[in-house]
């Protein structure tokens, strides 16, 4: 799976949890401001995440997430 | 008048400030909305041991994300409350100082069917998949604290758990606050979703749902009750509060009681002792007497055990024929702690249309039930003092007084 089409299914994961317009899922996207995602939706995001790429996302690395590109490199890493 | 000192006869009681009921609102199997549940206790009810809320959505309440976290007992609560509140003038109109305002609403289970399907989810792929929603959508004292926070309310933010008493109890307990003067704006109810797997096995294992299909309170044939889900919230507010604000009074909260049988978790006690004292002192309460009361809004599930002890309960607080008794379980089935708010409402409704409805599916009246039971269609009624009875499993017994607006 190449970054792109990665890419592509972290956004289908974003949209579906958090039922925000797949136009605002872009990298420089902030969760919080932009999103208007809270620590509990990031926390049913990487779930969702965890289960479309079959990986495992510890908690501490999520610490200091605040956009996606973030956490899409945190995402890419275990790919 | 809500008692704050009750003498033992009602005699010599410190009156409380009076408490008016200025919005209304419910989701039920036979109407969403006052108007829409209003006529649906008015018809013929469907055959079936369930009785769901058929096509409810909330989502223009919640939006697209929160709607999906929301438990169908927090959406059917929110529901019922925007009714009440909207139609009380709107929450800017109502609420005055924020402090003094609060939410009140009762349930029996809470978050049931997320609690159920989280642990669908944990047995079939592990704790790590749980939901993080699952604790705040499951707790009991969620709606009463989305009500909160959804129109500013900060004062008292509370919730009663005692079954099926739980919404008559909530609306006594909210009414209260304001009697004694703690709050001056209460919005109140209860709410129940227990029609999943889990729920209708527990309650079919204990025999309590019927297996005719057909909700019949007080009828000889009565075989159970039908499981129905559903919320009724109404607006409370200090009368002279309501009447200097020009808000629209549909009755008024005189007094409640709540009493507990001390028997059996499940059985009433057989000569419905603890529902009696609990009617008698719910009159005192309200300085009212028991010749006064024109209609019951019965408990009435339509169990053989309930319905029993309830119509004795009855006869000996108000002889023979007495008020003309209705349940509306024969409509909507039995909404656990949702019925006593929906019934509320109901009786709100009685007393603007001049009519009580029928209980529906109620063809041949018990004779041991020695009671004016409702039946074959609607009644034309002086709207007087009324009653409203609930009853819990864990014997927790709950009456309320409703009067009329002067």
């Amino acid at each position: 799976m190449g970054p792109e089409e990665s890419f592509e299914q972290f956004k289908e994961c974003a949209v579906e949890v958090l039922q925000v317009d797949p136009a605002k899922v872009v990298p420089e996207a902030r969760f919080a401001e932009d999103l208007d995602a809270d620590s509990l939706d990031l926390v049913e995001l990487v779930m969702a995440l965890e289960e479309r790429f079959g990986i495992d996302v510890p908690e501490s690395e999520l610490e200091g997430v605040e956009t996606v590109e973030q956490a899409f490199k945190v995402v890419s890493s275990k790919l | 008048m809500l008692a704050l000192s009750p003498g033992p006869d009602g005699s010599g009681a410190l009156a409380g400030r009076r408490v008016v009921i200025t919005g209304l609102g419910v989701v039920a199997s036979c109407g969403v909305g006052t108007e829409a549940f209003w006529q649906g206790l008015l018809e013929e009810p469907p055959v079936g041991r369930e009785r769901p809320v058929v096509g409810f959505d909330a989502s223009h309440l919640f939006g697209p994300k929160e709607v999906r976290r929301a438990d169908r007992f927090l959406q059917m609560a929110v529901t019922a409350a925007d009714e009440a509140v909207r139609g009380a003038g709107g929450i800017e109109a109502l609420r005055g100082d924020p402090e003094r305002a609060g939410s009140y609403i009762g349930t029996g289970v809470g978050g049931f069917q997320t609690l159920c399907e989280q642990d669908r989810i944990l047995l079939e792929k592990g704790p790590s998949r749980v939901s993080p929603f699952l604790v705040p959508g499951m707790m009991c004292n969620r709606a009463s604290a989305e009500i909160s926070m959804r129109f500013g309310l900060r004062g008292p933010c509370e919730c009663t758990v005692t079954a099926c008493a739980a919404g008559t109890q909530s609306i006594a307990n909210a009414a209260r606050l304001i009697a004694t003067g703690r709050c001056e704006v209460m919005v109140a109810g209860g709410s129940e979703a227990p029609i999943c797997e889990l729920g209708v096995a527990g309650f079919t294992n204990m025999t309590a749902l019927t297996r005719s299909g057909i909700s019949k309170p007080f009828d000889v044939a009565r075989d159970g009750f039908v499981l129905g889900e559903g919320a009724g919230a109404v607006v409370l507010e200090e009368r002279s509060r309501a009447l200097a604000r020009g808000a629209h009074i549909y009755a008024e909260v005189a007094g409640a009681a709540s009493t507990a049988d001390a028997h059996h978790v499940t059985a009433p006690a057989p000569d419905g002792g603890g529902a009696t004292r609990c009617m008698e002192l719910a009159l005192a309460d309200a300085q009212i007497s028991a010749s006064e009361v024109t209609h019951i809004n019965a408990h009435g599930t339509s169990t053989p055990l309930n319905d029993a002890a309830e119509a004795e309960a009855i006869h000996k607080a108000f002889g023979s024929p007495g008020p003309a008794v209705t349940s509306i379980k024969g409509v909507i089935g039995h909404t656990l702690a949702a019925a006593g708010a929906i019934e509320v409402v109901a009786v709100a409704l009685s007393i603007q249309h001049h009519l009580i409805p029928p209980t529906a599916g109620t063809t041949n009246v018990d004779p041991s039930c020695e009671i004016d039971v409702v039946t074959g269609g609607p009644r034309d009624w002086v709207p007087g003092p009324v009653v409203s009875n609930s009853f819990g499993f864990g014997g927790h017994n709950g009456s309320i007084v409703i009067v009329p607006p002067e």
